[in-house]
């Protein structure tokens, strides 16, 4: 035990940690796109071979020539603009309806004391499970997606908002108020804009359900949507087209998230406090 | 003299504590009045009443003879942390206060850029409060309280958080907008020389619990002054080694209580 107790004394008295080995940028690029290509290489191997079962499994190259054919078409570009507009729209309403309940539960204390179990029981409950419901109610068309959107957003920043209002800078309000700042005033200069702060700092998570609750949706039921290009090859076992969504949806968050992070750069940098 | 700010036998309870015990505080007009009292003694508190902010227990405040009712409006308060609104520029702090009152925007800006130059921000109207180092934002804070033109000003420890060289240029400073423009003062601080050298009366408070003041001094150092040249004068010495004296007792006390735990 002797080396592990002085361990901290020896380290102070170091200069300087023995630096481990850190490869360039340009080696972990390489490295990491030779892990995806050992990954499709067996995948294909092992499929050829039999061992894979190919009505399960698929074939990477079968995989990546369907992508190629809908985009080629064109087709993709329709139903992505479909997911795309029921997330935004989701999560827009979501956010709206989010701020505005968190800020009214957070201020009043009645309302809040009166809705807070049934807060919790709807956050409690897997909201997926509405999806029935709002096709039920909406139909097939893209308002029961952008509904379960806003299921999945709205509590994400429901929670944020209230929770941001309450712990609002009690210096701030103080002095708003010293300089004159009436009910209204100081919701629009001082809780709202700190409201949007934490609706900001959760904008990644919130995005993210927004996008779920749309394929989610058209995975129920739908007329079109990637979650409807995955349910339609599902229902034909075409499992090369089945992997084909999901890695159109998987570079599509990506890209969304690479969106938010943008966006969220212009819009915080400046002001984070 | 007329009293523009007296609070009148004023008690402040939480719950069993008393924080402040029938503590009578008078500022007349023009006047700078420094309140002085060791730590977690109830300074803070005293001003909070005295911005209507905090409603005493038991007393009176009357703002020019009137009985204040809510918050004190013709008080600017500056207070001790930072008070800005993260989210909104230098301007847009220092002009708050205008649009809450419904001044039409373009005059408010302008007025906003003149009280930035005029507390040496020119050109920095556009940075948010995180780009500005602790004494710019204090700046901007005192550019925001003083837009207002309050008749009473209320501070508490506006200086305390920064460095000694920032915080004697920003009592200068402070002393030189307020000879423009005699306003009535109140100022806490737990420093002694930023006391005197700034005011024209120093309350000394008791430790608390059950805060009053002790005993109060009349500055009468020649204005204008300059913080930093005045300590060295020896009018300045002698009044620091008297009210040091009567201060040091207190803050004894304090220390005492504080380290047996039932301070504050």
């Amino acid at each position: 035990m002797g080396p592990a107790t002085s361990g901290s004394v020896a380290a102070k008295r170091r200069p300087r940690p023995p630096r481990k080995w850190l490869p360039s940028r340009s080696t972990i690029a390489i490295l990491q796109i030779t892990v995806l290509v050992i990954i499709l290489l067996a995948w294909y191997v092992l499929g050829k071979a039999k061992i894979l079962p190919e009505f399960f499994f698929g074939d990477p190259v079968l995989v990546f020539g369907q992508i190629w054919d809908w985009t080629a078409s064109g087709e993709i570009f329709i139903h992505l603009g479909i997911t795309l507009s029921e997330t935004l729209l989701g999560f827009a309403i979501g956010a709206i309806l989010g701020v505005i309940g968190g800020i009214w539960l957070g201020l009043s204390p009645v309302a809040g004391a009166l809705f807070d179990p049934y807060v919790k029981a709807i956050n409690a409950m897997p909201r997926v499970i509405l999806g029935p419901i709002f096709i039920l109610w909406f139909g097939l068309g893209i308002i029961s997606k952008v509904a379960l959107a806003v299921s999945l957003v709205y509590f994400v920043v429901f929670f944020n908002v209230s929770q941001g209002v309450r712990e609002v800078n009690p210096a701030i309000l103080a002095n708003a108020r010293m300089l004159g700042a009436s009910k209204r005033q100081l919701l629009r200069a001082v809780y709202i804009p700190s409201a949007l702060s934490w609706v900001f700092s959760s904008l990644h998570t919130s995005v993210g359900m927004a996008f779920v609750g749309a394929v989610v949706g058209e995975y129920l039921g739908s007329a079109g949507g990637i979650g409807y290009l995955i349910l339609q090859a599902e229902s034909t076992f075409d499992v090369n087209a089945v992997f084909a969504g999901m890695v159109v949806l998987t570079v599509f968050a990506l890209l969304l998230d690479l969106a938010i992070t943008i966006i969220e750069r212009r819009l915080i940098a400046r002001r984070a406090s | 003299m007329t009293r523009t700010l007296e609070l009148k036998n004023i008690t402040v309870r939480f719950g069993g504590y008393v924080a402040v015990q029938n503590t009578g505080i008078a500022v007349a007009e023009g006047e700078f009045v420094s309140i002085v009292g060791p730590t977690g003694c109830g300074k803070s508190t005293l001003l909070n009443v005295a911005a209507g902010l905090l409603e005493p227990t038991e007393g009176e405040i009357s703002v020019f003879g009137e009985p204040l009712v809510g918050l004190n409006s013709a008080a600017g308060y500056l207070f001790q942390v930072d008070a800005l609104m993260p989210w909104r520029t230098a301007l847009g702090n220092v002009t708050a206060g205008l649009e809450f009152h419904n001044v039409p925007r373009e005059i408010a800006r302008q007025r906003g850029t003149e009280w930035l130059t005029r507390v040496g921000l020119s050109g920095r109207g556009n940075l948010y409060p995180h780009e500005l180092s602790g004494g710019m934002r204090k700046r901007v804070a005192l550019a925001q309280t003083l837009i207002m033109n309050p008749k009473i000003i209320l501070m508490d420890e506006p200086f305390s958080a920064l460095d000694i060289q920032t915080r004697v240029l920003m009592e200068n400073e402070l002393l030189n907008l307020w000879t423009a423009d005699r306003k009535s003062v109140l100022f806490i601080t737990h420093d002694l020389d930023e006391a005197i050298s700034l005011s024209d009366k120093v309350i000394i408070l008791s430790a608390g619990p059950g805060t009053r003041p002790i005993a109060e001094f009349n500055i009468d150092l020649p204005r204008p002054r300059d913080v930093y040249e005045i300590r060295s004068t020896p009018r300045f010495i002698e009044l620091h080694m008297q009210i040091w004296d009567r201060l040091k007792e207190e803050v004894l006390k304090a220390y005492e209580r504080n380290q047996y735990g039932t301070g504050n």
